[in-house]
């Protein structure tokens, strides 16, 4: 349901004081929509259709249950497309839908402009709406069961991305490519030189270390993939005995994972830019005195952190205050650093007023774990009572662990590393020379989840068709190897 | 209107059946989790399905923030899943939610595949409810409808020109006055009553008996969603019967032989008394061990069923709680009764209360 001519008149007002403060973005469309479709859309992660899937109805089901509950409700969505759609609850007080209109610019803005965002498909309306009928046409011709089965499969492995992938690129150049670059190969490349000067600009040591260079490469070049792959899905496309729907559904799966990684990549700054957004549109202009009592509400509800859980658009909103406030004042840099005397540090300001340009610099070109890096300072943890926690198997209850700066960091930073996901790659797609297919989990100090890596291993078996292996650490009996064939699942210490 | 999602609830729900199942049973094995607390809440998971994927197994901790010295527990629960960050898996916790009683009653129905229930069709027509519904000009003050009064006086001075602005006073003069009226209805009843009827003879051992108090609670519940007044009478027999109160149903032991006709006999007797079959839709569940004293009780058993009990009840069951003896008072029933409205089960662990729910209740009616 479009909105109504009221709130149409809101949201140019609102756009209006958004471009004043410096936000840009592209066109918004509002839709209208009572909390049953809320929800519905919410289980289809902000979008109108998706393919047919148990997991949506899962989604729904959990949500109107604790909708039902009065346990949550949602107030707002958008989604990453041009134009940006995003949804507003019939039910919503009027200053509810202006805060959610002041907090959607934010996000608009946020999806424009970070870097991150640069590389997704803009028309995934569309796109999203086209995989529901590639899907829905094999679902007739295959039957629910099979595709269904399928999907779980693909599903089961699509956090085996490179989340990266976007931005470099770790293939080698394509064969053509390569040739121009490294010549015939085959022969060791000399230095050009005169004849009286081959012997030492060429000497026999340094063809020999070269000779031995390109054999290593000759060796690569009979590795498959000469490099360990990361983006598995890819991989698994390209080389996986499937059939033609197969490829299909693992195609749309793969594209809708990398879709919304970048989302998954910038929780924390895209949430804390939101209410950023919001918190200077409506406390400078947009709130009329008697919304006051109201906005406050929401928006402590908003950043409210319960039982000592991190919030991230509580972190994000702070750390964006903290910046400006720290580039106001000129708080940064090697003579800040080198200052310990904290009434100094208090007191400092060399008025450069930088803080608003660097908010903006710094939501155009971070992710989380930049951001978090960069940005989140002792002073900041400690102001904001940051801890970490550890699970105590003694008492079966999670306790605070630290208040140690660089403890919290660390964790911080794992948790956002690969989205706190295991690193696992590809390492040998014809191991042992029978077309097995090697992965090797890269070790983060934390073990494999064992029954679920198993059973993810089923699911890559049923992909790749011929046995699959993988090799990860553990902290107590060092390397295993789980590997899944035809005749079910196993497991061996290695050396 | 019906959202485009449904379909794929709906399958998510004949998914879970499967899997739901074992969570029913898990609630349905476990007393303790069913109980009624406080009004008619129970306290149910919303079932979530979480494919595999490769992750970093538990205990890894994370970041959190407020105050609290080093070593303080920190809230209830996966602390993981409320810090939202990128790096959560979402879904590894059960959300447990308070259910009212009827909407375990509909789970059940589903899960189990049980047949609504119709009630028998009884012409008699008991007793009359009262709505107030109405409005008079005359009645007792303590009925006074005051926003009609209200109204009614307010209109008045509007018309009459007396009403002032100023000083917005409405004062309801006699005429004014309003209150609310009542009108009897006559309520078509159906009602039903369940005799429970148990071995307490000395081979029914405390476990046997929360077997039979786990199955009677869904057999209550379920019934109880059907019949808007259900009446429920316990029979305790060995070699004698009588009829107990619920708690002492549960309770008592006591030792000697078992004579389970004595039981039906009471039974019977009961029904011809007090549950007219004209009036009552009837059921009654019997449960034991399977032994009993003899063949002349087996005979007098059947002939008190087929000539007595079966006629005139909705359904008759027998729920044979693991049983250890050879010859089997099941075995008997089904030899010596065929009728449709007898359901025979066994019920030898926790697993088999769900199919002998599915037995009995099946039949619908």
């Amino acid at each position: 349901m479009p909105i109504s001519t009221d709130l149409l008149g809101l949201q140019a007002t609102l756009e209006d004081y958004a471009r004043d403060f410096g936000l840009d973005f592209a066109e918004i469309r509002y839709e209208m929509l009572d909390y049953r479709m809320l929800n519905q859309v919410a289980a289809y992660d902000g979008f109108p259709t998706r393919y047919p899937h148990w997991r949506f109805g899962m989604e729904y089901e959990r949500l109107s249950k604790s909708y039902a509950y009065g346990l949550h409700r949602i107030y707002e969505m958008v989604i990453n497309t041009e134009p940006v759609y995003a949804y507003l609850l019939t039910s919503n007080q009027r200053v509810d839908q202006k805060l959610v209109m002041a907090h959607v610019c934010g996000h608009a803005d946020f999806f424009k402009h970070n870097l991150w965002f640069a590389h997704t498909n803009r028309k995934m309306l569309d796109e999203m709406a086209n995989h529901a009928t590639r899907i829905r046409r094999h679902v007739e011709r295959h039957g629910i069961d099979r595709v269904e089965d399928f999907i779980d499969a693909c599903l089961s492995l699509d956090n085996l991305i490179d989340i990266h992938a976007a931005g470099i690129r770790r293939r080698p150049p394509a064969a053509g490519e390569a040739d121009a670059v490294g010549g015939n190969g085959d022969s060791v490349h000399k230095l050009p030189a005169k004849d009286y000067m081959d012997a030492f600009i060429n000497p026999p040591d340094f063809l020999a270390a070269q000779q031995q260079k390109l054999q290593e490469a000759e060796k690569q070049r009979q590795r498959f993939p000469a490099e360990p792959e990361r983006d598995i899905l890819l991989f698994l496309l390209e080389y996986a005995p499937l059939e033609n729907w197969q490829r299909d559904v693992l195609d749309i799966i793969r594209e809708e994972a990398y879709y919304f990684a970048p989302q998954r990549q910038t929780k924390i700054m895209n949430e804390g830019w939101a209410v950023f957004a919001h918190t200077h549109l409506m406390t400078e202009k947009a709130m009329t005195p008697d919304e006051l009592i109201d906005y406050a509400e929401h928006h402590s509800g908003v950043v409210a952190t319960a039982q000592g859980r991190l919030n991230p658009y509580a972190l994000g909103f702070e750390l964006f205050r903290d910046i400006e406030d720290r580039w106001n004042r000129g708080a940064f840099g090697a003579e800040w650093e080198a200052c310990t005397d904290e009434r100094t540090r208090r007191s400092w300001d060399k008025k450069l007023g930088q803080g608003r340009q660097k908010v903006f610099e710094v939501r155009r070109v971070y992710n989380d774990i930049g951001f978090i890096d960069a940005f989140l300072t002792e002073d900041f943890a400690r102001e904001h009572k940051l801890f970490t926690f550890d699970y105590n198997d003694d008492e079966e209850q999670y306790e605070i662990a630290s208040r140690n700066f660089k403890e919290i960091k660390k964790k911080l930073l794992f948790q956002l590393t690969n989205f706190g996901q295991p690193l696992i790659e590809i390492v040998d797609a014809n191991y042992e020379n029978r077309g097995e297919l090697y992965l090797t989990h890269r070790f983060e100090g934390v073990d494999l989840d064992v029954p679920f890596a198993q059973d993810t291993l089923r699911n890559l078996f049923k992909v790749w068709g011929r046995p699959v292996h993988i090799e990860t650490p553990t902290e107590e009996e060092g390397r295993l190897l789980f590997s899944h064939g035809p005749e079910g699942g196993v497991w061996r210490k290695l050396n | 209107m019906i959202l485009s999602i449904e379909q794929d609830t709906s399958r998510f729900r004949r998914i879970v059946r499967g899997q739901v199942r074992q969570n029913l049973k898990k609630y349905m094995s476990n007393g303790e989790l069913i109980g009624r607390q406080g009004k008619d809440l129970v306290s149910i998971p919303i079932p979530q399905i979480e494919l595999p994927h490769f992750r970093f197994g538990n205990g890894q901790g994370g970041v959190g923030q407020g105050d609290g010295e080093i070593g303080a527990p920190i809230g209830q629960g996966d602390p993981k899943d409320g810090n939202g960050k990128a790096g959560n898996q979402p879904g590894r916790h059960i959300l447990e939610v308070e259910m009212t009683l009827q909407e375990l009653v509909a789970l059940l129905g589903e899960e189990l595949g049980l047949p609504r229930i119709q009630p028998k069709s009884k012409n008699q027509i008991e007793g009359e409810v009262t709505r107030y519904n109405g409005l008079r000009r005359a009645g007792p003050e303590g009925l006074r409808h005051f926003k009609r009064t209200y109204r009614e006086a307010l209109k008045r001075q509007m018309i009459s020109g007396t009403y002032n602005h100023e000083r917005p006073a409405i004062i309801p003069i006699h005429d004014d006055k309003r209150y609310r009226s009542w009108k009897t209805y006559p309520r078509p009843d159906s009602n039903a009553v369940i005799f429970y009827m148990m071995d307490v003879s000395g081979s029914m051992s405390q476990r046997k008996k929360e077997l039979v108090r786990l199955t009677a609670f869904w057999i209550d519940t379920w019934l109880k969603a059907h019949y808007p007044r259900v009446a429920t009478r316990y029979i305790v027999h060995d070699s004698a019967a009588h009829e107990v109160d619920e708690h002492t149903f549960y309770h008592v032991r006591e030792s000697g032989g078992t004579c389970i006709s004595s039981a039906y006999e009471l039974c019977f007797k009961l029904m011809r008394r007090e549950h007219p079959a004209a009036d009552w839709n009837i059921y009654a569940f019997h449960f034991s061990d399977g032994e009993n004293f003899g063949d002349d009780d087996d005979r007098k058993c059947i002939q008190l069923l087929t000539e007595g009990l079966l006629p005139d009840v909705n359904l008759f069951c027998y729920g044979q709680v693991q049983s250890t003896v050879g010859r089997q008072f099941m075995d008997t029933l089904n030899e010596h009764i065929e009728d449709e409205k007898m359901a025979t089960a066994k019920i030898n662990d926790d697993d088999e209360i769900y199919d002998a729910i599915k037995t009995f209740l099946g039949k619908g009616v």
